[in-house]
């Protein structure tokens, strides 16, 4: 009998992180779970591969951790980045409910290192997963094929079967087949649509091919493109996704954390004009680095290049393809594709508007320009020491926030607000009830956990009949 | 040609490494390699030696085969570690014999034997040689003092080829020797070796080895096999003392000190090396290679027959087997000391010798006062 042939109570598209918290959670409530992967072996798990940290509220240290992030402060960073953007009953549960995850998270197999390098200011509120986010995604998949989760790899769902918002059946294609699989309740964790360029097309015109897709080829939003053809209600901004600037010559598809160009605060970022466009001193890069995807999206040929000089070496991570190096501001600039004398009008503006002060890359330090516009506010250092550095930059889509609303009980809303009876949504399908716009680390996954969790539990009380 | 590729492969993967960073909790590779910008040739065969190829750093890549990036640290760093061995190799004439080590350690192991064999049958009176000696007396097949001084003149000829494979290995670090005889680090390394902390994967679950899931399988026979070896060398210095400060002849009985050390670590020398021999048959040829050489299949061979005859031999001294069984288990032994230059036993001194420097950096990024 081939698992399409056998009968399950829970039905979860989507192995990621969100996936598969849902998966174990209805699998240990004593549900009959079949989980729907639709990417093979390796490339399973969705953008959780590529993750590493996930953030949640804490009363005090705990190994894990180094200090308190109380429920208080983690809701003020979230509507600090989102700009009010968030739906603060459903946000401040998700809060609450994020207080028991690293506990839950290491009886199922998932190991936490202390935080150490290039993760400044985040040991405090962020656990690092050891190994990373593949290391987390396999043993959330050999925790839940140990409960007797049914796991499927290539498994695609291409039609959804919805009555009066009661999921019916799923059509699944595996392995060139078409099967109909039914269950008394379904989740779908099946991700975003930042993969599906003619998607993002259709939101940022051609623009949009200019994009790098951080994470996996797999996420399609096909499942959220039928979620919502079948009546469920659309929450978030199809423009909004989190997007930071990376080494513009990355992959076009996963090319992860290793793209990173950490040196913007150190440096100048000039447009395809050779102009700066923002104050890169803002703050420290990793509060920063979340909205430096959407300013290159926003400028000419979606590009940016940042400029440092030898100061600045060794004071950012390393990065995966070299720099251009040149030995002036004048050649880099040619190196770099770009008009000489404004690259170097610009420089010397930047480099005369700098006051002298106590360079300290670690704190937010009195270096800072004046006059100038914009502003580089901190650790504005003239750009004077060759040899010179430089990257081209382009937005690294991570992921979407369009998605589909859910309630308390991650309970799929219809169209009409009225929550679902059997359908629950997790992970970045849903990520725009709470995060509507802005980014913090650590958030894509505490918001998979936890709703992924509750959907688990939701499902499961469909199943036990 | 492969020796450049492979050096330019390790770079590479550093680079791509150094960029990720998620493996720095698992061992000491990585933090290792986050002290470093650019890796020279050098710094590329300590990291090698460093690796105690525990492979979680592949189960965990996001970047392994078949992405792009195709990155595949443990298989890369194996090829550069057995790069490095023929490197350091005292004499230098010998560095070949890492290249078939397999089959080297075969003939080795056979011409020993063989001599044995030889030399007790020409030389041993048949009617001794097959003769039941109550007292298991092995000295009246081959005289002691034949016995100590080949033994010892095999040793002191390891000694040196080991000390000159460190020397030249500890070179190419550019330390100076004094810090390698700093206390603090030194005893740093003792405790990381012989706890074999890097096989803990680094929250103490284990390695990934032979299969993605943890497991504490592949230390625990390793575990066997380093105290096993070194019980069977506490018995033999145990007998030692017994033959030249007390004057006491072997055969020495089953309960005595170097009997009773003798046949625990024998017993860690058959149990250990076969574990591991197993674990190697069941492990991914695609995260841990394909296997180089022999090498390690040559060695593991080698100490469990060492065990195995050593006990046969203890079981069997008051047969008329002995005489030949004695014969065959110096034999064996012979080929053991005479590869352990040059087969996989040489991990031991580099990958010691890397652990000391991996201390070293760390006291000293400690000290300095910029975090």
């Amino acid at each position: 009998m081939t698992v399409f042939e056998q009968s399950f109570d829970v039905l979860v598209v989507g192995g990621g992180n969100a996936g598969l918290c849902a998966a174990i959670t209805a699998r240990e409530a004593g549900a009959r779970v079949l989980l729907l992967e639709s990417a093979p072996y390796f490339y399973r798990g969705g953008n959780s591969r590529h993750t590493r940290n996930l953030r949640y509220m804490h009363d005090a240290a705990d190994g894990i951790m180094t200090g308190p992030y109380r429920e208080d402060e983690f809701w003020d960073d979230l509507l600090r980045v989102t700009k009010g953007k968030t739906d603060e009953p459903l946000a401040r549960m998700m809060i609450r409910t994020s207080a028991d995850l690293g506990s839950w998270m290491m009886a199922r197999g998932v190991r936490f290192q202390p935080s150490l390098g290039g993760t400044l200011h985040l040991g405090r509120t962020n656990a690092f997963f050891l190994g990373g986010g593949k290391a987390l995604v396999n043993a959330y998949y050999r925790k839940a094929e140990a409960l007797g989760v049914a796991v499927v790899y290539e498994a695609e769902v291409t039609d959804l079967a919805i009555e009066d918002g009661r999921f019916v059946s799923a059509e699944v294609v595996h392995a060139g087949e078409r099967h109909s699989v039914r269950a008394s309740a379904l989740v779908v964790a099946a991700g975003g649509f930042e993969a599906n360029i003619p998607w993002l097309r259709e939101h940022w015109g051609e623009a949009a091919d200019n994009f790098i897709i951080r994470g996996t080829p797999y996420n399609q939003g096909h499942v959220l493109r039928l979620l919502l053809e079948r009546g469920a209600m659309q929450v978030g901004d199809p423009r909004q996704c989190h997007a930071v600037a990376i080494d513009g010559r990355a992959p076009k598809f996963d090319g992860g954390i290793c793209t990173r160009v950490d040196c913007v605060a150190l440096g100048l970022v000039l447009n395809r004009h050779g102009l700066r466009f923002y104050d890169e001193g803002e703050d420290f890069w990793p509060k920063r680095y979340a909205i430096w995807g959407r300013l290159v999206a926003q400028q000419p040929g979606q590009v940016g290049y940042v400029l440092i000089d030898s100061k600045a070496v060794g004071k950012f991570m390393p990065t995966v393809f070299p720099a251009l190096q040149a030995a002036s501001i004048r050649e880099l600039a040619g190196k770099l594709e770009l008009d000489p004398d404004t690259v170097e009008a610009t420089v010397t503006a930047y480099n005369s508007a700098t006051r002298p002060g106590t360079f300290d890359w670690t704190v937010l330090d009195d270096c800072r320009t004046e006059g100038l516009d914009p502003p580089k506010s901190h650790w504005a250092l003239p750009i004077d020491t060759p040899p010179y550095y430089g990257y081209l930059l382009r937005p690294g889509i991570t992921f979407t926030y369009l998605g589909v609303g859910v309630d308390a009980r991650a309970r799929v809303l219809m169209a009409d607000g009225t929550p679902s009876d059997n359908i629950a949504a997790a992970g970045e399908i849903m990520a725009g009830n709470v995060l509507g716009e802005g980014y913090i680390a650590g958030i894509g996954m505490t918001i998979g956990s936890v709703f992924g969790r509750l959907a688990g539990k939701e499902a499961a009380t469909h199943g036990a009949h | 040609m492969a020796l450049i590729d492979t050096v330019r492969e390790a770079e590479r993967l550093m680079t791509i490494c150094n960029a990720c960073r998620y493996c720095e909790g698992h061992c000491a590779v990585f933090p290792a390699m986050e002290m470093r910008l650019a890796f020279t040739e050098g710094d590329l065969s300590y990291l090698a030696n460093l690796c105690h190829n525990c492979g979680a750093c592949y189960a965990h890549c996001q970047y392994a085969p078949p992405h792009e990036f195709a990155v595949n640290v443990p298989v890369t760093l194996a090829e550069l570690r057995a790069q490095s061995y023929q490197d350091y190799t005292w004499p230098p004439q010998m560095a070949g014999v890492f290249e078939r080590n397999g089959l080297a350690v075969s003939l080795v192991t056979a011409a020993s034997l063989s001599l044995f064999l030889l030399a007790t049958a020409l030389l041993v009176d048949p009617a001794v040689l097959f003769a039941v000696h109550a007292d298991g007396d092995f000295y009246r097949i081959i005289p002691h003092d034949v016995m100590a001084g080949l033994f010892t003149a095999v040793s002191a000829y390891v000694v040196v080829a080991f000390a000159m494979g460190f020397r030249r290995f500890w070179q190419q670090t550019g330390e100076s020797y004094a810090s390698f005889g700093r206390p603090r680090p030194f005893l740093q390394a003792m405790r990381d070796s012989l706890t074999l902390r890097y096989l803990d994967g680094g929250a103490g679950d284990g390695c990934t080895y032979p299969t993605e899931a943890p497991s504490q399988s592949r230390r625990v026979y390793h575990h066997l096999t380093f105290y096993g070896f070194m019980l069977c060398f506490a018995a033999t210095s145990a007998g030692t003392i017994y033959h030249y400060v007390f004057g006491w002849q072997a055969p020495y009985g089953y309960l005595s000190v170097p009997v009773v050390l003798g046949t625990t670590g024998g017993i860690g020398l058959l149990i250990g090396p076969a574990g591991l021999l197993w674990l190697k048959h069941k492990a991914d040829p695609d995260a841990f290679g394909h296997g180089r050489r022999g090498m390690d299949t040559g060695f593991l061979a080698l100490l469990f027959l060492t065990s195995l005859s050593g006990l046969l031999l203890l079981v069997l001294r008051e047969t008329s087997a002995m005489g030949v069984l004695l014969a065959v288990h110096l034999g064996i032994v012979l080929g053991l000391f005479l590869t352990l230059p040059y087969g996989k036993f040489v991990h031991a001194i580099y990958r010691f010798a890397a652990l000391v420097r991996y201390a070293l950096e760390r006291s000293r990024a400690a000290e300095r006062p910029e975090a």
